[in-house]
């Protein structure tokens, strides 16, 4: 169905939790840069830790040493300990969260970064089949997720189950039955540990992309706001995101319930041992073997393990959530961009624009049909050829592929001789300029917006390419060129849309021009006058045109019909309206195909 | 302005930010909003607190179960071998494990259900209200900020919910539970503990005034890295076609880095206040044990009650730090909170009547009375309308661009209020029909058709999703986009993928057209409705057109004349006014401006 990962579709049931683990495990190279900041949280960690313990010691020293003696120096020195060991503690947990900060945020900062660059190199064909809400998701919820884990949570699984293996090393050497007793309370936890991974790791995975699939709701609804008001159906709507946002609930729930059925038998583990440490202790002091100062302090040590042991359950947790928000991380990272530079790729020299299309077939992935085949088409320098077709023939899908936007899946394209895909992207889409039936303006300035392409147009360019386009409107916005446009500010027509679009594409005159159906949004006066201008821009360019009027087709020196993804004539517009039927039915503008007016 | 903010460009006030009002009103916003979250949970609140307190007993039960065990356990033991006392308390271990375990697991699963519906009701609330606001609202907000609002604001909530409550309540209780123990066993020792309270306080208040500044900025830097997320994906075409790539990435460092740093700065106030309490707890426990100790020395305490005093002191501080972490999540969730709230406090500036009109069975009849409208102030789009369009008629809107011609349907599908005057559907004012009643009788078809997730056949139903099979192929082979949808993958049943990528601009046309088709609308409006179709299909729409229009009224807005030619009366708009009014055949031979606009457009059909 879909060649990605990604998809808008569940997960499969049972992802594997060892795939998860070693995704996470990949996160390294991004936690690489900080390790001297981990080792100092996880040393700083143990060290507060060990504050921690010496207090209450400290105070206990006091009450029993210098108090009962009636020692004021004592008292004295021991409360200066106490307060150096407490300013200490604090201290540390200062140092903690201070480098945590620029852990934590640097982390996620930097993934973020990587993502998007890398959503950005994905082709469209990627963009196609998946929701960009899925994709918010990642680079929101999922990254805190891991971002959580590696700042916190792993920090104190590193310090508690060292706290666990330094109680038990102490305890083995104080008694070694006992000890071993407790060592062997590690058992019982890797079991817990694992059927609780089991079942947490499916849910967590679940709830993740539910979040994602709740994001694509909200996405689409606002961008289709218009649509929805239209018709009347925000009700609709809000149902299915009420489903998609209960459902959410629902798996959220199921979390909750392993949680709750797993996490307090983190808790039981530590009160067996002390039950069981009581019992075979007071058989011990009964035989002999051990003293009752031994088994109090053997209880005492035992009791520092209740916290760490008992937060294992949370803490594993949050590496579980950690380790799938990296596995869907992954899943986006991993798939590899398919239009790329070529090795050895030049840059397009200096083109005079000859522009072939050689037995040319395209199909989208996982659909049998394909759009286009066989397609031929040679465009010489300088020449303009129309390429019409009815809705639905392939015209769109053939001009995205001259900029690579796609790549052909047989045949190819040349330019002066020379495949497309053996010119580097970013010079051949320099070269190509291209406008689209659907006009996209970027939240930016109307300057920023043209200069797109050419960051180093000069302002004559831009004002030319306005004069082509008939879109000087652009220099009475109220703040002129530099009035923001687009989703975040002032909100345009779609015939100034269009238009700006169309002046973006035409900037710098480019060698090669790619435009579809770039004056269907204009009244027939100012397509008049955009084709007048348009005409001397194309003298001196190779262009492609997809038109759907004769008015427009005029601006072309050939036309090409295409019909069912293969062009079925060539000539002049002149030439198919005498010869060929079906472009007349094409293009003829009457509804009787008889009353073909003469040009 | 800096050099890498120049990009964006100057925009009209306020498109930034919404929250220009007082930090007082946000907080008072936004807590109210959280009492109505909570307040259907009360009793489950109830439960979960009592059980979370029966926990935190068996907790602490087994420490002292151990103490009692050693003391009175082991003697009978070791003099007489009598294990009935030991035996006993481990046996009592046991059960108040056992408890624990039940009381936990029961607030888990309490607190979590407590949670999750919370977050619910929050979500569905903020989706639905953003719905129901008006166009001109979402003109402003845009799709990422939306998205930002239901996916990041609420997951910070998400994260107080999920970990707070236990927090607030184990310290809570503890903190006052101590503090009454402290001052029955000695008052002047209490007073020291106490004195340490100011300074507590003070910190806690200079944490709250920073920590709510700076997650308020945190939630609107994340928002702005969204928003650029979300644009660029959605643009993506445009942005590989014009290798933005690179630039994008530049923004959106510079968005990112702006987060982070406020991320940065979030998370040091609280490495300041957590640690800082803890500073001012052991501070507290030194100077006691010096005090105290001093006290005994001189008779004046014992020393079990010093003992007593530090093990409570210690007991004391620590759920503090539970208390400081709530704390920030706290703060963290109220910026979000606050950003909720203030979604929800928006009105929709077109509102839906309080007693509605009803009007079930629209015949069309349509009257701009002196209608005044313009986006900004100060500059009216149509500065005073009159028009009477009666049930039945077909007219043809044609203008130049920005003549007032789209704006003037969008008022008729009330996307828009006019600002003065009224535009009536058979004499009833638009503002006093209920939405689903104006709904059905006015659909507007414009040159963007956006496409929902799903397949063809429910995206022609979606105006009327309980038509049947029969009735979408009908509507669909009615303005003849049958053809094309069968030759689709799975036909009718194909899937469109993210927006309608797979479609082209004319194929979406044609869906969007159906749609409108099936929905049946008294009146409907068609805004350059047919501007990405080849002629072929164009004429089809037309030769459907006709009988679809036969019975109701129409608008239709077209630079091609063609579509006009089908049309009872002609409007030419001119600067928001009705330049000429009449038949197209009449205006042809009138010599106006209409007749000017006609015989461009045939010499350019040539």
């Amino acid at each position: 169905m879909s060649g990605y990962a990604v998809t808008v579709e569940p997960m499969s049931p049972d992802p594997l939790p060892r795939s998860a683990l070693a995704n996470l495990w990949r996160i390294r190279s991004y936690v690489r840069p900080y390790v001297g900041q981990m080792v100092t949280m996880v040393a700083v960690s143990a060290l507060g830790v060990g504050a921690t313990i010496v207090i209450p010691l400290i105070t206990r020293a006091v009450v029993d040493g210098p108090v009962k003696r009636g020692d004021v120096r004592g008292i004295v020195l021991l409360a200066a300990l106490a307060l150096a060991f407490g300013a200490g503690e604090a201290g540390m947990f200062f140092v903690r969260r201070w480098v945590q900060s620029t852990v934590a945020a640097g982390l996620e900062n930097q993934i973020r970064n990587d993502l998007y660059a890398h959503l950005q190199r994905l082709p469209l064909e990627f963009h196609d089949q998946v929701q960009t809400g899925q994709l918010v998701s990642r680079a929101t919820s999922d990254l805190s997720t891991i971002r959580r884990f590696l700042s916190f949570g792993l920090i104190f699984l590193i310090v508690n189950v060292a706290t666990y293996l330094t109680v038990a090393g102490l305890l083995i050497q104080l008694y070694w039955p006992l000890g071993v007793l407790v060592a062997a309370g590690a058992g019982p936890l890797a079991i817990i540990t694992r059927r609780f991974e089991a079942r947490f790791i499916r849910v967590s995975r679940r709830i993740q992309d539910q979040q994602g699939d709740v994001a694509t709701i909200v996405e689409e609804s606002a961008v289709g706001v218009r649509a929805i008001k239209s018709f009347g159906r925000r009700r609709h709507v809000a149902r299915t995101f009420e489903v998609a946002a209960r459902q959410l609930h629902d798996d959220s729930l199921e979390r909750a319930r392993v949680v709750a059925r797993f996490w307090p038998l983190f808790d039981i583990v530590p009160n067996a041992l002390l039950a069981a440490v009581l019992l075979v202790g007071a058989l011990a002091v009964g035989s002999g073997a051990l003293t009752v100062g031994g088994l109090v302090a053997f209880v005492s040590l035992t009791l520092m393990l209740i916290w760490p042991v008992g937060s294992l359950g949370w803490l594993l947790a949050t590496g579980q959530e950690a380790a799938t928000a990296a596995d869907r991380l992954y899943e986006v990272l991993d798939t590899k961009p398919s239009i790329v530079d070529r090795p050895g790729a030049a840059d397009v020299p200096d083109t005079e624009g000859h522009l072939r299309i050689e037995g040319v077939g395209f199909g989208y992935p996982g659909t049998g049909e394909p759009v286009l085949h066989d397609v031929t088409l040679d465009v010489a320098p300088g020449e303009t050829v129309a390429l019409v077709g009815v809705t639905g023939s392939g015209k769109t899908t053939l001009t995205a592929l001259v900029p690579r936007l796609y790549d052909v899946t047989a045949g190819r394209i040349t330019l002066d001789g020379r495949d497309v895909r053996d010119f580097t992207l970013s010079s051949l889409r320099r070269l190509v300029s291209t406008a689209f039936e659907d006009p996209t303006l970027f939240s930016a300035s109307v300057r920023e917006n043209l200069t797109l392409g050419r960051p180093d147009a000069s302002d004559e360019q831009v004002s030319e390419a306005l004069r082509i386009a008939q879109a000087e409107f652009a220099y009475d916005l109220p703040w002129g060129l530099d009035t923001r446009i687009g989703e975040q500010g002032l909100s345009l027509s779609g015939g100034q849309r269009q238009r700006l679009a169309l002046a973006r594409a035409v900037l710098g005159r480019p060698r090669v021009l790619v435009l579809d159906d770039p004056l269907s949004a204009l009244d027939v006066h100012t397509e008049a006058l955009v084709e007048e201008a348009l005409r001397r821009v194309l003298a001196g360019t190779t262009a492609l045109l997809v038109v759907h009027r004769p008015s427009t087709v005029a601006l072309a020196d050939r036309v090409a019909l295409l019909q069912d993804g293969t062009i079925t004539a060539v000539g002049t517009h002149s030439e198919l309206m005498a010869t060929v039927p079906a472009y007349r039915a094409v293009l003829s503008a009457t509804a009787d195909e008889e009353e073909v007016p003469a040009r | 302005m800096t050099d890498v903010q120049a990009w964006r460009g100057v925009a009209a006030e306020g498109t930034d930010d919404l929250s220009g009002q007082t930090t007082i009103r946000l907080r008072t916003r936004s807590r109210r909003l959280l009492r109505s979250l909570l307040r259907p949970h009360k009793k489950l609140f109830a439960l979960a607190v009592t059980l979370l307190v029966v926990q935190n007993v068996a907790g602490l039960a087994a420490p002292y179960l151990i103490k009692v065990g050693i003391d009175q356990g082991l003697p009978p033991l070791l003099a007489r071998h009598d294990a009935r006392v030991i035996t006993a308390v481990v046996l009592a271990i046991i059960a108040v494990s056992a408890l624990e375990y039940a009381t936990k697991r029961g607030f888990l699963m309490t607190s979590g259900r407590i949670g999750q519906a919370l977050l619910f009701d929050l979500r569905r609330r903020v989706f639905s209200h953003f719905q129901r606001l008006s166009l001109a609202f979402h003109e402003k907000y845009t799709s990422g900020r939306v998205i930002s609002r239901l996916t990041s604001d609420v997951d910070s909530i998400g994260e107080l919910v999920d970990g707070g409550i236990d927090d607030l309540v184990i310290a809570g209780l503890n903190v006052v539970s101590i503090a009454a123990v402290l001052l029955v066993l000695d008052w002047r020792m209490a007073l020291v503990v106490l004195a340490g309270f100011p300074v507590l306080l003070w910190l806690s208040s200079w944490f709250r005034r920073n920590s709510a500044r700076e997650y308020r900025v945190n939630r609107e830097k994340i928002a702005l890295v969204i928003v650029h997320f979300v644009e660029s994906l959605g643009g993506i075409r445009a942005v590989q076609a014009f290798r933005r790539e690179r630039r994008n990435n530049e923004i959106f460092a510079v968005l990112n880095d702006d987060f982070r740093r406020s991320q940065v700065r979030a998370i040091r106030l609280v490495a300041v206040f957590g640690p800082g309490i803890q500073l001012i707890g052991n501070i507290t426990i030194g100077a006691v044990l010096g005090y105290g100790a001093y006290r005994v020395l001189h008779g004046q305490t014992e020393v079990g009650v010093l003992a007593a005093f530090l093990l409570y002191l210690r007991r004391f501080f620590e759920p503090m730090q539970e208390l400081s972490q709530f704390y920030n999540a706290l703060q963290s969730a109220t910026a979000a909170l606050e950003k909720l709230s203030g979604v929800l406090e928006e009105e929709p500036s077109v509102a839906d009547p309080a007693e509605p009109v009803p009007l079930p069975h629209a015949r069309g009849e349509l009257v701009f009375e002196a209608v005044r409208f313009g986006y900004l102030a100060g500059r009216p789009v149509l500065p005073d309308l009159d028009l009477r369009i009666p049930a039945g008629q077909t007219v043809a809107v044609v203008g130049s661009t920005g003549a007032g011609k789209t704006t003037a349907a969008r008022l008729v599908a009330r996307f828009y209020d006019p600002t003065e005057g009224e535009i009536r559907l058979d004499g009833v004012n638009l503002r006093d029909l209920s939405e689903a009643d104006l709904r059905r009788a006015v659909v507007m078809v414009t040159q963007e058709n956006f496409l929902f997730a799903g397949t063809v056949a429910e995206n022609i139903a979606f105006g009327r999703p309980d038509a049947t099979r029969e009735e979408i192929v009908a509507a669909a082979e009615a303005i003849g986009a049958g053809t094309f949808i069968r030759s689709l993958p799975d036909g009718f049943d194909t899937d469109i993928r993210k927006r309608g990528g797979r479609l082209s601009a004319g194929q979406r046309q044609l869906i969007a057209f159906a749609r409108a088709f099936l929905a049946d609308p008294a009146v409907l409006i068609l805004d350059e409705a047919t501007s990405s179709l080849d002629i072929p299909s164009e004429r089809l729409v037309q030769r459907a057109l006709r009988t679809i229009l036969a019975d109701r009224t129409a608008i239709i807005i077209a630079h091609r004349l063609s579509t006009v030619e089908i049309a009872d009366r002609v409007l030419v708009f001119e600067s928001g006014e009705i330049a000429e009014d009449g038949s197209p055949a009449t205006l042809t031979e009138s010599g106006g401006r209409y007749a000017t606009l006609h015989r461009q457009w045939a010499e350019s059909l040539a």
